[in-house]
């Protein structure tokens, strides 16, 4: 294949798994809502639920965003070092998602900042917001994307603190966010925390623990057996679907860590809203690809 | 029976719909966030349609045009956004609109729940995220006003049937759901923060 075909035929492929990520929900996400929509007790979060599945049926059905707010798009790249179109990749991400507003379609959600200009083709300064990652030795690029809506974005803080603060500020930061911001943020929520050494590198980990599978658990014994402990914390405030009350609150909380510097703990949380659009899909260096997230997809 | 509500709406529309109810809507809704509100209030301009009596919604929705005819839009997918951004003017935006519906997402506070008792109107949530079933009782976009604010915050004036469920958050006598639920999410956050404490002791 030529180059230029080649690349062509990889931009395409990505438009159309970010049109796709708007349009149906990750496979960890649906099986979830399924599993809490059945244990809900309450009538009005029973008819939410409801209206949640109706939706995603709809959405599916007719072709459309499932959720109008398609965000301002956010993808973590790993990239192997071998993989044969390494050098023309950022490019390529941000005409597949010119090329995805048109045709999915997305809303247009990439304003400028100071001019306040809506660019109208979520294509702007550092839009979308790419985080990169190198895989040596690999000939692969695996690629999450991530709508990040405005509802689930302005929950979005983090807080350094004194380690005299400890752990008991973390997780005080974490609940005092879901009865201020979360229970509008459209719950159930997937919360991501980071615990590391300082705000940036903690909020970028909370994000990052927003792209880990519903259910899954952080390698570090304790850390996973706070996700269990916050989990269980937020449920029995009971938010509901649309923080309108319910038997849960939550899908999960993932948390992600770092080392700290002895005189600092910083924590950070970002939240995933119910619907939950992350889609990872893994392409090799024939193009040939395939997604964790959305199983069997064809584009 | 479903309760169902018409544009134009009367105060004695909203006599007996309290908090915790579920409507719909028949009639006319107009898209109306965060610009929209900010011309209105503070930058003191008309809003370039008649909501009296009428319904807003706090969206952002997707529209594309329909192919082979001029300037007509078809709604692809709307839902609501977050109504507590539109707080800090929607008891005036009542006031000078006279609207009598606000459709968006989340709770609103103290401002609107006095600009709902004042004026009589109220507010309700559409389940967030289910965009395309609030799109498909969307029978069609008649007019687009302010449309220099980009599809997002374009007014969208759209007539709706059976628009809906609309679950009341305020109500007419300015209750609030939302502010209820909040005083026993916070009991119980409390509660289970003392649970959390003796746990996460790692810095020994």
């Amino acid at each position: 294949m030529e180059n230029k075909d080649a690349l062509d035929l990889l931009t395409g492929q990505i438009a159309k798994f970010v049109g796709l990520v708007g349009k149906r929900l990750p496979d960890d996400v649906t099986a979830k809502l399924k599993e809490l929509s059945e244990g809900e007790e309450m009538p009005m979060a029973k008819m939410i639920y409801e209206s949640m599945e109706k939706n995603q049926r709809a959405a599916e059905e007719l072709n459309r965003p499932s959720c109008q707010d398609t965000g301002l798009i956010q993808m973590f790249v790993r990239v192997g070092t071998k993989f044969p179109y390494i050098d023309s990749l950022k490019p390529v991400l941000k005409d597949a998602v010119f090329i995805a507003t048109k045709e999915a379609p997305l809303r247009h959600n990439t304003v400028e900042t100071f001019d306040e200009v809506n660019t109208g083709t979520n294509v702007g300064t550092d839009s979308p917001w790419l985080y990169w990652d190198i895989i040596p030795n690999s000939d692969k690029l695996e690629l999450d994307v991530y709508m990040a809506g405005g509802g689930c974005s302005l929950p979005g803080q983090g807080k350094t603190l004194m380690p005299g603060e400890g752990y008991e500020g973390v997780v005080k930061v974490v609940l005092d966010l879901m009865t201020s911001y979360g229970l509008n943020a459209c719950p159930p929520l997937l919360v991501g925390v980071g615990i590391g050494t300082s705000i940036d590198s903690a909020a970028f980990m909370a994000k990052k623990a927003l792209m880990r599978p519903v259910g899954s658990h952080n390698s570090n014994p304790k850390a996973a057996d706070l996700e269990d402990e916050l989990t269980k914390a937020i449920d029995s405030i009971g938010l509901g679907p649309q923080g309108l009350r319910g038997t849960k609150s939550v899908m999960g909380v993932n948390i992600v860590n770092s080392a700290r510097h002895p005189s600092v703990i910083s924590c950070a949380v970002n939240i995933g809203c119910w619907s939950h659009r992350r889609g990872t899909i893994t392409f090799n260096s024939d193009l040939s690809y395939e997604s964790s997230t959305h199983k069997g997809v064809e584009l | 029976m479903k309760k169902i509500l018409t544009t134009p709406i009367s105060d004695e529309d909203l006599k007996d719909i309290k908090i915790g109810d579920v409507i719909y809507l028949n009639g006319h809704i107009v898209t109306c966030r965060d610009v929209a509100h900010r011309r209105l209030i503070e930058l003191n301009r008309e809003l370039p349609v008649d909501i009296k009596g009428g319904a807003i919604f706090h969206a952002g929705p997707i529209v594309r045009k329909v192919e082979g005819e001029e300037d007509k839009f078809e709604m692809v997918s709307i839902g609501p956004t977050t109504s507590m951004r539109m707080e800090k003017f929607e008891k005036e935006f009542i006031e000078q609109t006279g609207v009598k519906l606000i459709v968006g997402k989340g709770g609103m506070g103290a401002n609107t729940e006095a600009g709902c008792k004042e004026n009589k109107a109220i507010h309700c949530v559409f389940p967030a995220g289910c965009a395309v079933l609030a799109a498909t009782c969307v029978e069609e976009i008649e007019d687009a006003q302010w449309r220099d604010l980009g599809m997002p915050e374009t007014l969208w004036v759209c007539r709706v049937k059976e628009f809906g469920p609309l679950i009341v958050s305020i109500d007419a006598e300015g209750n609030n759901i939302f502010e209820q639920n909040k005083v026993e999410f916070n009991k119980r956050k409390d509660a289970a923060l003392e649970g959390l404490y003796p746990k996460v002791k790692y810095i020994k």
